[in-house]
C-alpha cells in the first residue's frame, strides 16, 4: 500500500472533528458542521441577490468583484465540505483542480483572443 | 499486504489499524478517482459553454436578448434550492456511512425532489422566455444561453435519474454502509452540478451585461 496515499490528508481542525469515518479511515464533519456549511451559503447567496437591487445598495465599482469573490467563497466551501475535499486524500482534489486550472486558463486566453475585455 | 488481509468485499483491504483500504495501486479507491477526474474534464465543457455565451451574450441581431428577460427573483430561489440540495446529499451519505438506511433513504428523496423543483423551475423559466421572445434560435445570444443552462439542466436530469436509483436500491436493501461510496461518488457529481451553478447564476445572470 502506497505511503504516500495513507498520508496525505488534511487534519480537520479539532472542534468539527467527526462523528463518523469513511471507508479510507477519514474522518467526516458532524451533520452539525454541514448545517452550519449550508447556512453560511444561504447567507452568501442572499447578499449575491441583494446585490441586484440597487434601489438599495449602489455597489458601484465593488459589484463584480465582490459578485466574484462570494461565488469563489461559495465554490470553496462546497467542494472543501461537502465533496470532503478538506479531509480526502489530496490526489482527489489534485485531479479535479488539475482540470480547473487548465479550463480557466484555456478560456482566459480565449476570451482574450476574442477581445472581450476590451 | 497478507492475503489473510482482504476482506469480503475483494475491492478492500484492513490495514494494521483496522482502516479500510482499497487494494489498489495507490490505496484509494479507482472509482471515486475517476469520478474526480471526470469532474475535472467537465470542468472543460462547461468552461466552453460559459466562455461561448459571454462572447455571444451582446449579440441580439436587433432581437430581445435573454439578459432582456431574467427573473433574477424568481432565479435566485431556483438557486438556493440546488444549494440546499447540496446539503441534504451531503446528509444522505453520512446517514448512510453510519448505517442508518432509513434516514439515508429520506435525505436522498429530498436530494431528488430538490432537484425536480429546480428542474421544474427551469421549464417555467426556458417557457416564459420563449414567451417573451427569446427562444433557441432567435438570436447567438439565446442559443448560447439555452445550450449553456440546458446542457446544465440535462446533469440535474440525469443526478435525479441516479439518485432514484439509489432510493430504490436502498428500499431493496442493496444500499449498505458497506457501498457507502456509491452514495459518496453520486454525491460528488450533485455537488459538482451544484458548483456549476454557483458559477453560472453568477457569471451569467448577476454580472450585468454591459
Amino acid at each position: 500500500m502506497s505511503d504516500t496515499a495513507t498520508s496525505e490528508h488534511s487534519e480537520p481542525e479539532a472542534d468539527e472533528v467527526a462523528e463518523h469515518h469513511d471507508e479510507e479511515g477519514h474522518a467526516h464533519p458532524s451533520d452539525w458542521a454541514y448545517v452550519k456549511i449550508a447556512v453560511v451559503l444561504a447567507v452568501i447567496t442572499a447578499l449575491e441577490v441583494f446585490t441586484y437591487f440597487e434601489s438599495v445598495v449602489d455597489w458601484g465599482v465593488a459589484l463584480v468583484p465582490s459578485l466574484i469573490f462570494m461565488m469563489i467563497v461559495k465554490f470553496y466551501l462546497v467542494a472543501t465540505w461537502f465533496m470532503h475535499l478538506r479531509f480526502d486524500n489530496k490526489l482527489f482534489g489534485r485531479m479535479f483542480t488539475a482540470g480547473l486550472i487548465l479550463a480557466v486558463g484555456v478560456y482566459l486566453v480565449t476570451l482574450t483572443v476574442f477581445e472581450f475585455w476590451v | 499486504m497478507s492475503a489473510e488481509a482482504v476482506t469480503a468485499d475483494p475491492g478492500h483491504v484492513a490495514d494494521e489499524g483496522g482502516h479500510d483500504e482499497h487494494a489498489t495501486t495507490t490505496g484509494l479507491s479507482h472509482t471515486k478517482l475517476a469520478m474526480w477526474v471526470f469532474l475535472g474534464s467537465e470542468c472543460l465543457l462547461f468552461g466552453g459553454l460559459i466562455s461561448t455565451y459571454l462572447l455571444y451574450k451582446t449579440r441580439g441581431n436587433g432581437r430581445t436578448l435573454p439578459t432582456d428577460v431574467f427573473d433574477i427573483p424568481f432565479t435566485s430561489v431556483s438557486s438556493f434550492v440546488l444549494l440546499m440540495s447540496s446539503l441534504t446529499m451531503v446528509l444522505a451519505l453520512s446517514a448512510v456511512t453510519r448505517g442508518e438506511a432509513e434516514a439515508g433513504r429520506t435525505w436522498l428523496l429530498a436530494t431528488a425532489l430538490l432537484g425536480g423543483v429546480f428542474i421544474g423551475g427551469q421549464v417555467y423559466e426556458f417557457t416564459s422566455f420563449v414567451r417573451e421572445g427569446v427562444a433557441f434560435t432567435t438570436n447567438p445570444a439565446s442559443s448560447a444561453f439555452f445550450t449553456l443552462t440546458g446542457f446544465h439542466g440535462v446533469h440535474v436530469s440525469l443526478g435525479i435519474v441516479m439518485l432514484m436509483s439509489l432510493f430504490v436500491a436502498s428500499l431493496k436493501g442493496k444500499l449498505t454502509q458497506r457501498n457507502a461510496e456509491t452514495v459518496e461518488i453520486v454525491g460528488l457529481y450533485w455537488h459538482f452540478v451544484d458548483i456549476v451553478w454557483i458559477f453560472i447564476f453568477t457569471v451569467i445572470y448577476l454580472i450585468p451585461a454591459d
